[in-house]
């Protein structure tokens, strides 16, 4: 009796152990850690970086205006169906945002989704795509960020259920969803390469055009073709050339303008998404739009 | 039997009639009639600013002109209480616009303000026109983002 009892109790001892090791937060490898430290970082370049990422969409304040250098202090809540996540300060400020992180810290939160601390940052901030950017761009992206005015707010803890308020267990969706390789694939246009680097690894269109699975991931094989709203009501719209239906100019135009082409006004999370597409090049919201008649 | 099929029919149209009337409200009805003849006349100030058309200036202050005079259509019977989409079926019109109708009032201000900075340019060439556009079109999406369900 007594040798069933410790064997038990070495079973769960070991399957402890394996969690906990599958479920160990893993940083950038120390190569890349290396090319990222010798990088020379450029706000310029990170302010395009910033406003491809759409940044400000989510942890400026709510009903922040349109700015030039939001004051990016989080708060704005997202309803979805584990629970409310609530954007922090992403501000440059020492204490309250992220001005003292090192450029290892902010690249890890970015591409791995890791806290300075080594806790694990949940999937509503959208690290999946980020780990397809360059190094570059995130050493960029930080300067940018570096240059925005601080905010002292400090943003509400998320609202969530057990078992969603055990971080560690995003070790085990990280094994199964994080460092997936670009969706679309096959021999690319320069313009259609840029395109997917802009809408895969920086914009995240997929986060909320995409349906995700039971456990919250994006179901890959429905890539682009619209989903429930995570907020409950109506649906995010399909965005394939089968679900759209629009040319290459309306969708560049409309992410200039806001405008479909039928001249109804983007709303909803899609008018802030438009006021950060409206700041990149011409060019780049072509890519876009090559990009996404491209698929299928 | 002969005489039954068809009463049967007819009671069944009825219903069908009953139950598409119960669908649509007059309320509703105008108001989206309302946006889609901002839409109509968008659509020529908005090309224009787009460069999907090339800019006439008559054709212009024609649609701004038109755009004026729409924002200043009386809104007072268009959104009564009840015709949220939480209530009824065929609207996109959240709640909230209820429950802070002085943000509603302040966002549709806006828009007659844009709309008449608009009109006083249309007529002024392309570069003129596109500021105004933007700032119409942001007035729009103003309250689309906080009172407009997704579809």
């Amino acid at each position: 009796m007594q040798r069933v009892a410790v064997f038990v109790f070495g079973l769960a001892l070991l399957a402890g152990a394996g969690f906990w090791w599958l479920t160990r937060p893993q940083g950038l490898d120390d190569a890349d850690i290396a090319t990222l430290m010798a990088l020379d970082a450029d706000p310029e370049r990170g302010a395009g970086v910033f406003w491809a990422g759409g940044c400000a969409g989510c942890h400026s304040a709510p009903g922040a205006e349109d700015d030039d250098a939001p004051v990016l202090s989080g708060g704005q809540r997202f309803e979805t169906e584990f629970g409310v996540f609530i954007a922090p300060n992403i501000s440059p400020h020492p204490d309250h945002g992220i001005g003292t992180w090192g450029r290892a810290d902010f690249a890890n939160a970015m591409m791995r989704g890791i806290s300075p601390q080594g806790a694990h940052y949940y999937p509503a901030f959208p690290y999946t795509a980020y780990a397809l950017a360059d190094l570059q761009e995130i050493a960029d992206l930080q300067a940018f960020i570096a240059t925005l005015p601080p905010s002292d707010a400090v943003a509400p803890e998320h609202e969530l259920a057990f078992p969603f308020t055990f971080r560690r267990g995003i070790g085990l969706w990280k094994a199964r969803y994080l460092g997936e390789d670009w969706v679309l694939q096959g021999d690319l246009s320069p313009e259609v390469e840029r395109g997917r680097h802009l809408v895969e690894a920086l914009a995240h269109c997929a986060e909320c055009h995409t349906p995700r699975d039971s456990f919250g991931g994006l179901d890959r094989a429905a890539w682009m073709e619209g989903a429930p709203n995570p907020s409950g009501d109506g649906r995010i719209p399909g965005i394939t050339p089968g679900a759209l239906g629009w040319s290459r100019q309306d969708i560049a135009l409309y992410l200039e303008s806001g405008f479909t082409p039928e001249f109804d006004v983007a709303g909803g999370s899609m008018a802030a998404v438009v006021r950060a597409m409206a700041r990149l090049t011409p060019a780049d919201r072509d890519a876009i739009a090559a990009y996404l008649l491209a698929l299928e | 039997m002969p005489f039954r099929t068809p009463l049967l029919a007819s009671i069944l149209g009825l219903a069908t009639a009953g139950a598409v009337l119960a669908d649509t409200n007059p309320a509703v009805d105008a108001r989206q009639a309302q946006f889609t003849l901002y839409a109509h006349n968008l659509a020529v100030v908005g090309s224009m600013a787009q460069g999907r058309m090339d800019y006439d200036a008559d054709a212009a202050q024609t649609a701004a002109d038109n755009l004026y005079h729409l924002t200043r259509h009386d809104q007072g019977r268009m959104w009564p209480e009840g015709t949220d989409n939480a209530s009824i079926e065929g609207t996109r019109a959240l709640p909230g616009i209820w429950e802070d109708l002085d943000d509603f009032t302040a966002k549709f201000v806006a828009l007659q303000e844009a709309a008449e900075s608009l009109q006083a340019v249309a007529g002024d060439g392309l570069d003129a026109l596109r500021p105004a556009v933007g700032q119409l079109g942001a007035a729009c999406a103003a309250c689309h983002d906080a009172n407009r369900a997704e579809r």
